[in-house]
């Protein structure tokens, strides 16, 4: 820790970093100090500037104005397989690995050129065992876990033998025990003298892993810190330069009857990568949060396309609305019986990205909100409840009806949650509501799913976000490889319990054998 | 040295309107330095092609006979592009149509003025007729999309040659007109068979009419209606699409049948107007050329009429230039290809800008 005193020459260091896109400045002067045998942590909302520098540092993008310094030489790298060759290394948040080959082939295949393949199945075992990245070398990598497949990308990393690692983002795919694995083999590599630059908006993960922090915001450096010295509260505020709103959750005192029921609902896979959801059955009654949590990739998608109906199930029971059976109705009818979906992905799927936001407001409301009359549809209706939502869901947008992809990720989202809060619906089901969504935002939407439920809907949040479903759910289940588990009472169980469900701890025992 | 196409952030209205006219100048100049190339001047190709027919009185005509079917075939393809539906075997439909409703002109054929096996219902016969089969034909490509999931591009295509030896085979044999001196040809429609003309002594007939009807109403279907809403959701944000609660088939058999029907109808006007029989060949290659109409019209009903009026002039223009340049008639669709790979490159810059870098060592 003592290393971040002033001493040994940085090995990194970025100096007056200026990056513009056209009119916008990305990286508006930034200086940046890495040293050998540090974690340092890059903190900041989307948009602050995190992934734009980090490319620069990477040999992705090049800077329009200031220097790298690699210990005390400038450098400058035209691209990564150059900054590789320097001793950096990067993790990225989403993995490029080809599916059908193992993992000691997608090791082979990024290796530069002209290093011999014969002794890789060995070097590969040396550099698992000395940092415990247990990796099975011949297993194909579709049949490997979120974790397993992180741990072929470090293994990757360090056969370069770097000497700064980039992590962005690594803990969003893992379970809380699969993160704990991957701190340990983080330890390890700092011990032996190596840098990491750690991107991430887990504050607690930030405080018990990093002896830095660099805080962005708006492009600009704003605060360096030991972010053990802070709290998360504190660290939040900096990143969003004003005290962050807490999400207030009253006490669910009785929920209501059940508003959504899910019995025996099984659906097979839709494709070859797809997840087969497997006898799901659950209830979420009118007052109350349910949370849905898991990894990604273990049939989140699946169950939201089968709630909202854009795939139907084989027995109308399997979903029920207020009573209603809709298992085998479409989404339209499924509205207009009282429900409402927000999905995961903004642009393109809960909204057109090209489309203004009032055409967006046609696109979910056209059955439901009075925006549509027979066949025709109703521009001046859909730009008036445009304008009402974006007034009432504090939605900031560069003009009067602009195209849905020129909003920032919070803004949009809060319009698409509103698009459907605002219609107060019985039940409303969300697939990672505040995915890629600053504090602000997030906090916010929160607090109008509870705010929704507390009126008498049936809120259902799906989310790999830990931290969000024990802030707002009242209860919490566990998906995982389709199926899901029974529900906990949020306020009774731990994290550590969801964690070990979410890794597949309670498929061994007869999920429903007992209520509760 | 590297070449980067970046995405522009904002879609800039005025590049959108630019780009067709963009497109057309660059055409003109590649199909100028063609007619250098062999050997005529590119001046006066340009004067033929482009200026001498709008002086002509009879050529302005001409060009609302031949842009009549552009623009009824382009309308309705303009649905199929909107939605990302690659509808190209207009051309087959058109054919299919005509020789539907031709052959009711046919079986009711008794002789001029006569009216004993036909008489007014004759000529809506036909057009619904004409309608239904290029619908039906379009069909096919629609049904082998959604059942078996086979790519409508080559499936609609295939198909154009099925309905060129279709109409091929009929009209040399039970179409054949028995007193025609062996002719490849059928019967001369009667009158009720036939588009009324709009002016005495002209080639100009009901075509345009219905042409001009069909951009109107696919306008106001666009603009104002939930499936105009559809298709364009479709084609933009198919996923999107699906989350309204729109379903993928149905529209997909929707658009083939409204593009579909359109050709089929151009068809059938086109039998029923300017040619007034069957023959072995009845479309110049108006279902391509429609094709070419659609984009740079930019899939927008009022573009696609005026597009349609400039793709006529060049097909005019070409006629002229070939009697008095004698400029080969193929250097027409020639240029028509070059148009359209204009007007698909001028789309990209629309959306993109170029960058082009020289690598530069670290």
């Amino acid at each position: 820790m003592t290393s971040s005193a002033q001493g040994p020459t940085p090995l990194i260091q970025m100096r007056g970093i200026v990056k513009r896109f056209g009119a916008f400045t990305a990286n508006g002067g930034i200086d940046l100090d890495i040293v050998a045998g540090e974690a340092h942590a890059l903190l900041g909302e989307n948009g602050a500037g995190k992934s734009t520098l980090v490319k620069i540092l990477y040999g992705l993008l090049e800077p329009s104005e200031g220097e790298i310094l690699f210990n005390g030489t400038p450098v400058h790298f035209a691209n990564p397989e150059a900054a590789r060759a320097a001793g950096i290394g990067m993790v990225f948040q989403h993995f490029s690995l080809f599916d059908n080959l193992t993992v000691a082939e997608n090791i082979g295949l990024v290796l530069p050129k002209g290093e011999r393949l014969a002794d890789l199945p060995e070097r590969i075992a040396g550099v698992t065992q000395r940092y415990g990245l247990s990796l099975e070398a011949d297993r194909a990598v579709w049949t490997l876990s979120a974790g397993e497949r992180q741990r072929i990308e470090i293994a990757r990393c360090l056969l370069q033998d770097p000497k700064l690692i980039i992590l962005d983002e690594p803990t969003s795919v893992l379970t809380p025990q699969e993160a704990g694995r991957l701190f340990a083999t983080l330890d390890v590599l700092r011990s032996e003298g190596r840098a990491i630059l750690y991107i991430s908006h887990k504050l607690e993960e930030v405080r018990r892993l990093c002896d830095r922090a660099t805080v962005l915001r708006g492009g600009r450096v704003v605060a360096t810190c030991n972010p053990r010295d802070e709290s998360a509260r504190s660290l939040a505020a900096m990143m969003v330069g004003t005290h962050v709103v807490e999400v207030r959750s009253t006490r669910l005192d009785a929920a209501g009857p059940a508003r959504l029921a899910v019995s025996r609902l099984s659906m097979p896979a839709e494709n070859m990568h797809g997840v087969a959801l497997r006898d799901v059955s659950l209830q979420v009654r009118g007052g109350e949060v349910l949370g849905i949590a898991g990894i990604a990739g273990n049939g989140q998608d699946e169950f939201f396309a089968a709630l909202s109906g854009e795939r139907l199930a084989a027995a109308a029971g399997a979903v029920r609305i207020d009573g209603l059976s809709v298992g085998r109705n479409d989404i339209t009818a499924r509205r207009q019986f009282g429900a409402a979906f927000v999905p995961e992905e903004r642009n393109g799927h809960a909204a057109a990205p090209d489309f203004s936001l009032s055409q967006n407001v046609i696109l979910s409301r056209h059955a439901t909100g009075d925006v549509a009359h027979g066949m025709l549809v109703d521009l001046p209706a859909a730009r008036q409840l445009a304008r009402e939502i974006i007034a009432a869901f504090d939605v900031r947008a560069g003009s009067v009806d602009p195209a849905a992809r020129t909003l920032s990720g919070g803004n949009l989202q809060k319009f698409l949650v509103g698009r459907e809060v605002s219609r107060k619906p019985s039940v409303l089901v969300l697939n990672q509501p505040t995915w890629g969504v600053d504090a602000a935002a997030s906090a916010f939407i929160r607090q109008q799913l509870i705010d929704l439920a507390r009126q008498g809907s049936a809120v259902l949040v799906i989310s790999q976000d830990l931290d969000e479903l024990f802030e707002i759910a009242d209860r919490i289940a566990v998906i995982h490889h389709g199926s899901v588990s029974d529900t906990r009472d949020a306020r009774r169980t731990t994290r550590e319990e969801i964690g070990l469900l979410m890794g597949g701890a309670g498929d061994d025992r007869v999920n429903r054998s007992h209520a509760h | 040295m590297r070449i980067d196409l970046q995405a522009r952030s904002a879609r800039s209205p005025f590049l959108e309107v630019l780009s067709p006219f963009a497109a057309l100048l660059t055409a003109i100049v590649i199909g100028g330095l063609v007619i250098a190339a062999i050997g005529k001047s590119p001046v006066e190709a340009l004067f033929v092609y482009f200026l001498e027919p709008l002086g002509d009185p009879w050529a302005l005509t001409e060009l609302a006979v031949k842009a009549a079917p552009l623009i009824l075939i382009a309308i309705g393809l303009s649905f199929c592009y909107r939605a990302n539906l690659w509808n190209i075997g207009a051309e087959g439909q058109f054919v299919m149509g005509g020789l539907t409703g031709g052959m009711i002109a046919v079986v009711t054929h008794d002789g001029v003025g006569q009216e004993v096996l036909g008489s007014w219902w004759v000529l809506p016969a036909m057009l619904l007729a004409g309608t239904l089969a290029g619908l039906l034909y379009a069909m096919i490509p629609a049904i082998l999309k959604v059942r078996l999931g086979a790519s409508e591009i080559l499936t609609s295509l295939m198909l154009v040659y099925i309905a060129d030896m279709i109409l091929d085979y009929l009209v040399r044999g039970p179409l054949r007109d028995p007193n025609g001196f062996n002719f490849p040809q059928s019967v001369p429609f009667d009158d009720i068979a036939r588009m009324p003309f709009l002016m005495a002594g002209e080639r100009l007939h009901g075509g345009i009419v219905i042409a001009l009807i069909a951009v109107a109403l696919a306008s106001f279907v666009m603009r104002r209606t939930l499936f105009g809403f559809d298709v364009a959701l479709v084609g933009s944000a198919p996923k999107a699409a699906r989350f309204a609660g729109f379903s993928d088939a149905k529209l997909t058999l929707a658009v083939f049948a409204i593009s579909g029907g359109a050709a089929g109808l151009a068809g059938v006007c086109e039998v029923a107007g300017q040619i007034g029989q069957l023959q072995p060949v009845i479309s110049p290659g108006y279902g391509f050329a429609a094709i070419i109409v659609a984009f740079l019209g930019r899939l927008q009903p009022w573009g696609i009429l005026c597009a349609g009026l400039v793709l006529a002039l060049t097909t005019i223009g070409g006629e002229s230039a070939q009697i008095s340049m004698k400029v080969p008639l193929d250097m027409t669709r020639a240029f028509q290809g070059i148009l359209l790979m204009c007007v698909l490159a001028a789309d990209v810059f629309t959306r993109y800008s170029l960058r082009i870098t020289f690598a530069r060592r670290a």
